[in-house]
């Protein structure tokens, strides 16, 4: 990053931090978008209701710890549910820090902190098919080194991370043919069919004992220690002191690895809901009998976030319209700089949409207004690319008759070159409209709603019936916007013009 | 086609010119290159002041890069241009431009508005009030044997003679004393271009105007101008009357050229 650009960073940076946090009697808790995740921080939310000393809001399935760091750094979010190893190697980025003081040492001075282990660890493994592994007599990591041929399938995040498969190939000298990289749920029916052969687990892992899986021995001691902890920022334990020492009480120590398999396999393969899942273990007993309504409640939750969704892809097409049309005109007008201002708006369109809204996050928090942000930059390029081009092409003989007739600028943009370019502009805000729809689902992952919950949840507890409940509404809204536009094209599109 | 009406008042307000350069345009050694390729080459001509003048010449001959220059739509490398005694340049060119109508081939009209606001534009920009453009138009169309139906419709439902008359409307919309053609009647099947040809002639007779039209077509020049430049690669080859060219031809091309039209379409221009 270049200096100026970490200054501006920088000072909306601490102009961001000191908006949220728990200043206004809330206590935002955070997750990221897998089972466990999301168990711990229903039951952090149920216990800070319970206290009463604050109200609960829920912030959870955030895209990673990319996410959840910035998050939690700038105020968005004020607690979330981490890993000891991931607050050394990602976050402090020092493999040397190994105890929960040592951590916990370094993130004071960050306006941050960390609770005891809540008892359990969640480390990396890699696992086998049970009967590949007795096939070919796989115990250990080690092992592996003799069988260069099993297909795996890494997680994103495993294959990335120095602690996960770059360090463990060096520490182990290991050189698999076939590395693949597949979302975690999905890598669990890859296996369970034969496609896979070798992933990347967690130790709780609900999943692990009904899929036959056998976990190979950290013969050479590779992984980090991954103690579950509760992250905070300081002023939460400042403000709200009670509640703290609540939710430490509650939870430190108190939850083995066995335990957490158990909450977890309770989502992942019976299909209770998260909120009971994280009342069980508060209650110390086992699950009660599946409560009903729970379509009724999903169908609430389709609406609310049907209103999210539309309230994203409107007011991000609505503002990529009002900036995107003159942008188009100005690049038309001015030809040089126009080409720079078009290659800029291109570029931003490479940037991968959910690195873009990960980008938001230090500038602008999570939640909607980020999202609104990323969504509107995304939907630029179409509309101000269309009207450029929609400018560029109409038949020169018919502008210079304009300069001809003394039209006048102002009048001759509005009566004549943007009717003619009226149907490439409306095409730009079609394209920029119905794309919107679909990546406007990305917006969950910095926690702006809308139908994108759904499926990262979805996604997270391997539940093909939530992603379908997210996905297939948003399909019928870009169905909808796209016959919505073609109405328009009526109205806005010059009789004249129309075929 | 009957019905037409000279305009009795002068439209465009009066301006400081004297009588005497009132539509008057010239042209003196002018010089136009686009790249390697020479557009006009040292080119003289003058136009007095309400008179039908054709610019004749093949596809290629310069007689259009003539109209743009006198427009202002582009400038000499060499030479000068004016317009009623005023040298057209960058400063002068948007008053200049007021004082001419231009036509193009097919009529060059907005495909995204109907007939009558096409006509209507000038005016609107000068923002005149409604009364006053629906009069005029009115006016324009008894001129030019449209009817209202015809003016309600969008360029693409009107026949290419329809177009043609639209746009001559437009182009006399404030009555400028400068009336430029190109190519008019150049996308006209030969009935419809005979029917405006005889219908235009009459016209210019009724307006006295002065008029510039650039065509290809002998036939075109000898019904409707009084005067003939006669061009060809970016050259004058001989001015005056059509009389004139055919006894008094000043070089083996001229007759050339009036025998070629006479007997077969036009040729590619010799030299």
């Amino acid at each position: 990053m270049r200096p100026g650009v970490g200054l501006v960073v920088g000072v909306l940076l601490l102009s961001a931090s000191g908006t949220g946090a728990a200043a206004d009697g809330v206590i935002r808790v955070g997750s990221k978008s897998f089972t466990e995740s999301y168990i711990l921080a229903e039951v952090a939310a149920q216990i800070i209701e319970q206290v009463g000393e604050a109200r609960a809001e829920r912030r959870v399935g955030l895209g990673g710890t990319g996410v959840t760091q910035r998050a939690i750094e700038s105020g968005a979010i004020d607690l979330y549910p981490e890993y000891t190893g991931t607050l050394a190697q990602v976050i402090l980025k020092d493999r040397s820090l190994r105890t929960v003081e040592a951590i916990r040492a370094r993130l004071v001075p960050r306006g941050l902190t960390i609770g005891d282990s809540l008892g359990f660890a969640n480390t990396y493994a890699l696992a086998v098919r049970e009967d590949r592994g007795a096939r070919l007599g796989l115990r250990t990591i080690s092992d592996l080194a003799l069988h260069p041929e099993l297909r795996a399938a890494f997680s994103s995040g495993f294959l990335e991370r120095e602690d996960g498969w770059p360090g463990l190939r060096a520490h182990y000298g290991l050189a698999l043919h076939r590395v693949g990289v597949m979302e975690h749920a999905l890598t669990y029916r890859a296996i369970a069919s034969g496609d896979v052969e070798l992933m990347d687990v967690f130790s709780t892992d609900g999943q692990l004992e009904r899929l036959r899986l056998r976990l190979l021995e950290d013969d050479r001691r590779f992984f980090p220690d991954y103690s579950a902890v509760l992250l905070a920022r300081r002023e939460l334990a400042e403000r709200f002191p009670r509640t703290w020492a609540r939710l430490r009480e509650a939870l430190e120590g108190r939850i083995d690895g066995r335990r957490m398999a158990q909450l977890n396999a309770l989502v992942d393969l019976d299909g209770k809901p998260i909120a009971e899942a994280a009342a069980v273990f508060l209650r110390g007993g086992a699950a009660a009998p599946s409560g009903t309504g729970s379509s009724r409640a999903m169908l609430t939750e389709i609406g609310v976030l049907t209103l999210g969704h539309l309230v994203l892809v409107l007011i991000s097409v609505g503002a990529a319209i009002v900036l995107g049309i003159p942008m188009g005109i100005v690049a038309a007008r001015y030809r040089r700089a126009g080409q720079l201002e078009l290659s800029v708006i291109a570029m931003l369109q490479t940037v991968p949409a959910l690195a873009l809204l990960m980008f938001m996050i230090p500038l602008f928090g999570i939640g909607q207004g980020p999202a609104l942000v990323a969504l509107s930059l995304y939907a630029l390029l179409p509309i101000a690319r269309n009207t450029y081009a929609g400018l560029m092409t109409i038949d020169r003989t018919l502008l210079e008759i304009a300069w001809v007739l003394r039209l006048g600028e102002l009048r001759r943009l509005l009566r004549i070159d943007l009717p003619l370019s009226a149907i490439a502009i409306m095409a730009g805000i079609k394209t920029a409209a119905v794309t919107t729809v679909g990546t406007a689902t990305l917006a969950a992952f910095i926690g702006g709603g809308g139908y994108g919950t759904l499926i990262v949840r979805g996604l997270a507890l391997d539940d093909t019936a939530t992603i379908l409940a997210g996905a297939a509404p948003a399909a019928l809204m870009a169905l909808a916007f796209h016959g919505l536009f073609e109405l328009m094209d009526l109205v806005v599109i010059p009789r004249g013009l129309r075929k | 086609m009957s019905g037409i009406v000279p305009i009795a008042a002068s439209v465009v307000k009066p301006s400081r010119v004297g009588v005497r350069m009132r539509g008057m345009i010239a042209l003196h050694e002018v010089t136009k290159r686009f790249g390697e390729t020479v557009a006009l080459d040292a080119v003289s001509l003058e136009v007095r002041p309400g008179v039908t003048h054709v610019l004749l010449g093949s596809s290629g001959s310069g007689k259009s890069t003539v109209l743009r220059l006198i427009l202002g739509l582009a400038a000499p490398d060499a030479g000068v241009v004016s317009v009623e005694g005023t040298p057209v340049d960058a400063e002068s060119r948007d008053r200049l431009v007021a004082r001419m109508g231009y036509v193009v081939q097919d009529g060059g009209l907005y495909p995204h508005l109907s007939a009558a606001h096409n006509v209507a534009l000038a005016a609107e920009a000068h923002r005149w009030p409604r009364a006053r453009i629906a009069a005029r138009v009115a006016e324009l169309a008894g001129m030019a044997g449209l009817d209202a139906d015809m003016l309600r419709r969008y360029p693409r439902e009107l026949s290419g003679g329809q177009r043609q008359r639209v746009g001559l409307m437009r182009a006399l919309m404030l009555d400028p004393p400068i009336l430029l053609l190109d190519e008019p009647l150049g996308a006209l099947d030969p009935i419809v271009r005979a029917e405006l040809q005889d219908q235009l002639g009459r016209l210019f007779a009724g307006l006295a105007k002065t008029v510039v039209l650039v065509t290809h077509d002998l036939r075109e020049a000898a019904r409707l101008g009084h005067t003939i430049t006669l061009m060809t690669a970016g050259r004058v080859v001989q001015q005056g009357t059509l009389a004139d060219l055919e006894e008094r031809p000043a070089s083996p091309f001229v007759t050339q050229f009036l025998t070629a039209q006479t007997l077969a379409p036009p040729a590619p221009a010799g030299r």
